[in-house]
């Protein structure tokens, strides 16, 4: 006797089907996830208007600076100073995505998600997709604010387009380490807490002012600070002809930034799966 | 009720609500975090990344950190004004201040009660920054120049405190909060903060030099880069008081406003 076939809506979904699904999963919670960035002006603010605030003035205040001896050759200072404007608004998109997490948890939001048949790591998946996309905005708002300001891009579209891919793939890292944040935080206050660091990790590299005019003992600290060669990387594109080395140590610091997000998500995710 | 009991009143309410503007640091200490942390923070930050720009001729020092610490001052007072803006915002969501508003209490008391408390608070920043910059160096103004400094200061935290109040009644929810903090950061640094008026570049040279702030911040500011001096204070004055005086009187009709 042979046994009676399962009906298809009764079989395990296979691999490539189970993929899709949560593909469908990360897709809708990252859509909410914008949504809520664009609904709340107090997700959207760290991300666009406090950069661009601090840009006018870093621009304005400190455009003297080209003088300097020391100074690379640059166009203008505002052209120097995109890179750390895109680099404190992609930082400012991973704490932003840490206190949402930590507020998703705070109503219990991630609990439901957890009692759901989708994979425990897709609504960190969903967050990070979201952060990817507001890096995309913000690399397109800043370029779009630099060139109707009179800034240059020496690296051309081919240029632009590199800078842009580093500040989606920064914000993605920075986002792993926004979700380790919220997960082990839990409260959304304490994520908002994270903020002060955030200017302390940058004032400590070349985001703002070259490497070798910055004071002791932040010049020591900015050659061992990753973020150094991601803003480096950042800004090459835009100062100089497009080269390769300067991305691919911005890819190595962005690496390092995302492997310890990356080890500290799944801790987090672990801890609040036990706890759960 | 006399004139005299009247007064008194009006002085024990505005001193309660002095006090519970205090008790809100111990109650909701992450929301004065940015105003007692965030100026020491850029002071050191500011000074590390932009301390080579004393090397342009022209600049009025030779250690930056005595140029930037006055922009501390002013940056504690305004973040801790647009602290008690937010806290307004989060009683009126909770319908405490309903219930203020239905208080046989004058309008002007719960406003002066409010920002008054600003005033206070600001002490703390100010108090931490002094500390870290005389840690790092920074040259001591002199009792009168750091007695001008913290005067000017708590009355600065009492405006940005009433610019708060305007927004809290007018959008009534915590979402404005960016908009308070957004508002004072421009009207600070917006000024002389990172170089003196002669170095200032593009626009931010035209606005620094019709931005009132810019002449309270010289006034701060004075004590620090050389001496205290009648010519560089009464400009400061005459703008805190020009600011005071449209401030208050736009807070005091938003909430007149509000209780019709």
């Amino acid at each position: 006797m042979t046994a009676a076939p399962v009906p298809a809506r009764l079989r395990a979904p296979g691999f490539a089907a189970r993929l899709r699904s949560e593909a469908r999963v990360v897709g809708e919670l990252g859509r909410r996830s914008v949504r809520q960035a664009f609904r709340r002006p107090q997700f959207l603010a760290p991300i666009i208007i406090f950069p661009t605030l601090f840009l006018a003035v870093n621009t304005g205040g400190a455009g003297r600076a080209v003088d300097l001896p020391q100074f690379p050759e640059v166009h203008g200072f505002l052209d120097f100073q995109l890179a750390g404007a895109m680099l404190q608004s992609t930082m400012l998109a991973g704490v932003s995505a840490a206190i949402a997490l930590a507020l998703d948890i705070e109503i219990g939001f991630i609990d439901r998600l957890f009692a759901a048949p989708i994979a425990r790591a897709s609504f960190v998946l969903g967050r990070l997709a979201a952060t990817a996309v507001m890096g995309a905005i913000s690399a397109l708002w800043f370029l779009s604010v630099g060139l109707v300001f009179g800034a240059h891009i020496e690296g051309g579209v081919a240029g632009a387009l590199v800078v842009i891919a580093l500040v989606v793939l920064n914000a993605t890292a920075f986002g792993t380490l926004g979700a380790a944040l919220a997960l082990k935080a839990k409260s959304a206050s304490t994520a908002q807490g994270i903020f002060p660091l955030v200017f302390v990790i940058l004032f400590l590299s070349s985001a703002f002012f070259p490497e070798n005019l910055l004071l002791e003992p932040a010049r020591t600290i900015a050659e061992w600070n990753p973020l150094s060669l991601i803003a480096d990387g950042l800004r090459d594109p835009i100062i100089s002809d497009l080269s390769l080395r300067p991305t691919l140590e911005a890819l190595g610091g962005i690496a390092i930034v995302a492997g310890i997000g990356t080890a500290l998500s799944v801790w987090g995710l672990r801890s609040r799966i036990q706890n759960a | 009720m006399s004139a005299m009991t009247g007064i008194a009143y009006d002085a024990r309410t505005t001193w309660s609500l002095m006090r519970r503007g205090i008790n809100e640091i111990a109650r909701v200490p992450g929301a004065a975090i940015p105003g007692v942390l965030a100026p020491s923070i850029f002071m050191c930050g500011l000074t590390a990344v932009f301390g080579n720009l004393t090397n342009l001729p022209g600049f009025t020092t030779d250690e930056y950190i005595n140029f930037i610490l006055p922009v501390g001052f002013l940056q504690g007072a305004a973040f801790t004004g647009a602290a008690t803006g937010v806290n307004l915002a989060r009683d009126i969501e909770l319908g405490w201040f309903d219930r203020l508003l239905a208080s046989p209490a004058p309008r002007g008391v719960l406003l002066a009660g409010t920002v008054l408390s600003a005033s206070l608070r600001v002490l703390m920043p100010v108090t931490l920054l002094m500390m870290v910059g005389l840690a790092l160096g920074v040259s001591f103004p002199g009792v009168d120049g750091l007695l001008l400094a913290l005067f000017l200061a708590a009355c600065f935290a009492a405006v940005a405190a009433c610019y708060g109040v305007i927004i809290a009644m007018r959008f009534k929810t915590q979402a404005a909060a960016p908009l308070m903090q957004a508002g004072v950061f421009m009207a600070v640094l917006f000024t002389t903060s990172y170089a003196p008026q002669a170095l200032l570049t593009g626009w931010l040279h035209d606005v620094a030099k019709y931005n009132p702030v810019t002449q309270i911040l010289e006034a701060v500011r004075q004590g620090f880069v050389g001496d205290v001096t009648w010519a560089d204070t009464w400009p400061g004055l005459l703008a805190l008081a020009g600011l005071a005086a449209v401030f208050v009187s736009l807070a005091l009709r938003s909430l007149r406003r509000s209780g019709q």
